[in-house]
């Protein structure tokens, strides 16, 4: 079956050939076969062009605005590896992403005009996700997109949106680009939209589940789900990384990896002493890993040290080898060798010295023995050979 | 409790070359303990994680307490079983069972790696029930000073205070009861402690019954070191040998081992471990010798003309005293395999600090018997032989 011959519904569309300029200029049937092709280029089967072209125009789904700044795309790039539910169930049957920079269709003005005209439409009801810090320095000229700063965006985006959500560490508390110098003087959305409730969702990226299900909470709901101090979801970051490690075991128990590849490292012992900053660090990592990949994917399953990215202060603020503050249970100050000592044979000093020993013992015995033939004892006996006495006891 | 003899000072110089020749070998372990405090018990000793115990424990605590049993089954025959002809060497045992357990005692804070925290066993509050080092710990803990008080009437007589020794003398008998019923109970816990180590000790030794093992070695030793100490101190101060009661006291002393004899090989069949004895590796030849020495003293000690000969006794209590000696160290060190790879040799230093601790326990034995009224005054009449 060719990408343009689908054999699907199509009596739902609506009226497409009535949406003018909006698509470029395209008709019906040139829409749906466009439809078709974005849904091979994402592997997909050539049917969910059909639903592509359906969610496209009808839009009774939640509305969804994502717009970035300082940020490296991860954010996205990890909410296209969810597969529960995958992304195109999400963003074409439960919410209605009306604007992401990297997963829109369209481009340049026309992306912006359909923004700005369902922002209008949806005042007041939509969902913002911000992934990226925000420079501040110089009214925030450094990070400008359609002309305007993404200061001006954000804040303005933020009048009328429902929820606001800060995807990311860079979002939730500036994260990379507001480690030192800091030459933007990036910080997190929240700081910049001071009075406005944020829901921070830290990570580097973060696990998307993490924000799917914030996303989800808050439209099935309409309220945010319980937050911590730091405004981030307690379902995700309720306890420490590593209170739920699986390496925590090695951990009490003292076994340590020093280096990456030592006898320990290959053991699959506790990081910590690599830099580990899972005690001081406040997510869902090692419950729920990354890629639906179990416990293999996460850094600490990896072998690698976590980082703390989810936590100001820590990530891309400490060093990456240096050792965590324990918030819990501190360990040990004295930690056992990673191959521990087997004991050494025995030494030329101590043969000598234990053979001397029984030798005196046995020889004094024999003394001893023989002159007891000749009791009781004679004048000329003298007290020294009592000295032979120690070694009779050892 | 007749006591109807003296106990007299022995008098004489105590720095003496013999006693300048033990100060030394004193001196020589203090330097390796220093070593051993300052930078820790890996740097001194050659303990490992397979092997947390080396001689300091199996040879000082273990087999140190059972050398300083001379005490309680010396009690254990006057006062319980009445023979008040024995007394005159209770004194001595009683001392050297002070000195055997203070010395044992010193051993376990030296081996101790939080030793700064060892006074927590006075602190019930602390107490781990679980352990069983604890009841080991605590009956040691009261057993020395259960000695000491057991001690004070020698103090007491030296330095003329009749008033405290006639009302020491009032409640010493409660002592002595203690003092007969603590080693009993510790000394068969140390064997319990190796029952733990299951399959890690080796058939030849390994038995529930280790509790009473132990126990029974505690009185063999015992028994074995009061004679003994008072041939080799007859010998040493020139004085006449205490014959009479030694004959006796040897045939309690054959019987004793007899039955350990009997108990401890029956024991080793019943468990399945006596095929090992044939091994050919350094278990089975540790073995063999400890059953020589064993059959060694049944032949010196058994035959009744013997018992007249200070050679055969002095030879029996030997073989007893080394009988014993090399069965708990099988237990705690050579039986004893924690798999793995793990090997133990002692280091010089700890043999050095091990050879230091009998060492001081002969210098406190001169200096107490010369200076206090230890051993029993001596007349024409019971010179014998």
């Amino acid at each position: 079956m060719s990408a343009g011959e689908v054999c699907a519904p199509t009596q739902d569309f609506g009226d497409l050939d009535g949406y003018k300029g909006a698509l470029g200029g395209l008709n019906r049937r040139e829409f749906l076969k466009f439809c078709t092709g974005v849904a091979a280029a994402l592997g997909l089967s050539p049917a969910l062009g059909v639903r592509i072209a359906n969610a496209a125009t009808v839009a009774a789904r939640p509305p969804v605005f994502w717009l970035s700044g300082q940020a490296c795309t991860g954010c996205t790039e990890t909410l296209l590896r969810a597969y529960h539910p995958t992304v195109e169930t999400l963003i074409l049957d439960m919410i209605s992403l009306d604007y992401n920079e990297t997963l829109c269709v369209g481009a340049g003005h026309q992306a912006e005009a359909f923004k700005d005209q369902s922002m209008k439409k949806n005042w007041g009801k939509f969902v913002l996700i911000l992934d990226g810090a925000v420079p501040t320095k110089d009214d925030g000229i450094y990070c400008k997109i359609a002309g305007k700063t993404y200061l001006e965006s954000v804040k303005s985006a933020a009048e009328g949106a429902a929820w606001i959500i800060a995807m990311g560490s860079c979002a939730s508390w500036g994260g990379i680009p507001s480690s030192n110098p800091n030459p933007t003087m990036a910080k997190a959305v929240s700081e910049v939209l001071p009075g406005k409730t944020v829901v921070n969702i830290p990570g580097c990226p973060p696990s998307p589940y993490n924000l799917l299900s914030t996303v989800l909470y808050v439209l099935t709901f309409g309220k945010a789900p319980e937050l911590d101090e730091k405004a981030r979801p307690k379902f995700a970051y309720g306890r420490l990384i590593h209170d739920n490690c699986e390496r925590r075991g090695h951990f009490d128990a003292g076994r340590f990896a020093l280096e990456f590849g030592d006898e320990g490292h290959r053991q699959g012992w506790c990081l910590y002493k690599l830099g580990c900053k899972g005690p001081e660090t406040y997510a869902n990592c090692p419950q729920i890993g990354f890629n639906d990949n179990g416990e293999a994917s996460w850094p600490v399953g990896c072998g690698h040290p976590c980082f703390g990215c989810t936590e100001k202060g820590v990530g891309f603020n400490k060093p990456i080898h240096a050792m965590a503050n324990v918030v819990s249970v501190s360990p040990p100050t004295l930690f056992p060798r990673v191959a521990e000592e087997k004991g050494q044979g025995i030494s030329a000093g101590a043969a000598a010295l234990s053979a001397g020993v029984v030798g005196a013992a046995v020889g004094a015995g024999a003394v001893l023995a023989s002159r007891l033939g000749k009791a009781p004892p004679k004048e000329d006996f003298v007290p020294s050979s009592y000295q032979e006495k120690p070694d009779d006891h050892s | 409790m007749s006591t109807t003899h003296e106990h007299t000072p022995l008098g004489g110089r105590l720095v003496t070359p013999p006693f300048i020749f033990l100060v030394v070998i004193c001196v020589l372990a203090a330097i390796v303990l220093t070593q051993r405090f300052v930078f820790g018990l890996g740097e001194a000793t050659n303990l490992n994680d397979g092997y947390p115990w080396g001689i300091w424990i199996a040879i000082d605590l273990i087999i140190g307490t059972a050398l300083g049993c001379g005490g309680f089954v010396m009690a254990m025959l006057v006062y319980i079983l009445n023979k008040g002809e024995y007394h005159p060497m209770a004194r001595a045992g009683l001392m050297t069972s002070l000195f055997g357990y203070t010395l044992g005692a010193l051993a376990v804070m030296i081996d101790l790696g939080r030793w700064w925290q060892g006074y927590n066993i006075m602190f019930p509050w602390l107490w781990n029930a679980n352990s069983v080092l604890l009841e080991t710990a605590l009956c040691i803990f009261a057993y020395i000073i259960v000695l000491m008080v057991e001690f004070l009437p020698a103090v007491f007589e030296r330095f003329g205070m009749k008033e405290a020794r006639r009302r020491i003398h009032r409640v010493l008998f409660v002592f002595t009861g203690l003092g007969v019923l603590l080693p009993m109970m510790h000394q068969s816990s140390m064997g319990t402690v190796v029952v733990i180590l299951g399959y890690q000790l080796s058939p030849l030794w390994q038995s529930h019954l280790l509790t009473l093992h132990f126990l029974l070695t505690a009185l063999t030793m015992g028994y074995a070191i009061v004679a003994f100490e008072s041939i080799t101190s007859s010998l040493a101060f020139r004085r006449p040998y205490e014959m009479s009661l030694l004959g006796k006291l040897s045939g309690i002393m054959a019987w004793v081992m007899l039955v350990f004899f009997i108990v401890r090989y029956l024991d080793v069949i019943r468990v399945g471990g006596f095929p090992l004895a044939f091994a050919g590796d350094f278990k089975a030849v540790s073995f063999w010798i400890e059953l020589l020495l064993g059959v060694g003293a049944i032949l010196c000690l058994m035959p009744k003309g013997l018992r007249e000969s200070p050679r055969y006794v002095f030879l029996g209590a030997s073989f007893m005293l080394l009988n014993g000696f090399l069965y708990r160290l099988n237990c705690y060190l050579i039986g004893y395999d924690p798999g793995t790879g793990y090997q133990y040799f002692p280091s010089m230093g700890e043999i050095l600090v091990t050879l230091g601790i009998f060492a001081l326990h002969i210098i406190l034995y001169l200096a107490f018997v010369k200076n206090l009224p230890v051993l029993h005054a001596t007349g024409p009449a019971r010179a014998t032989a």
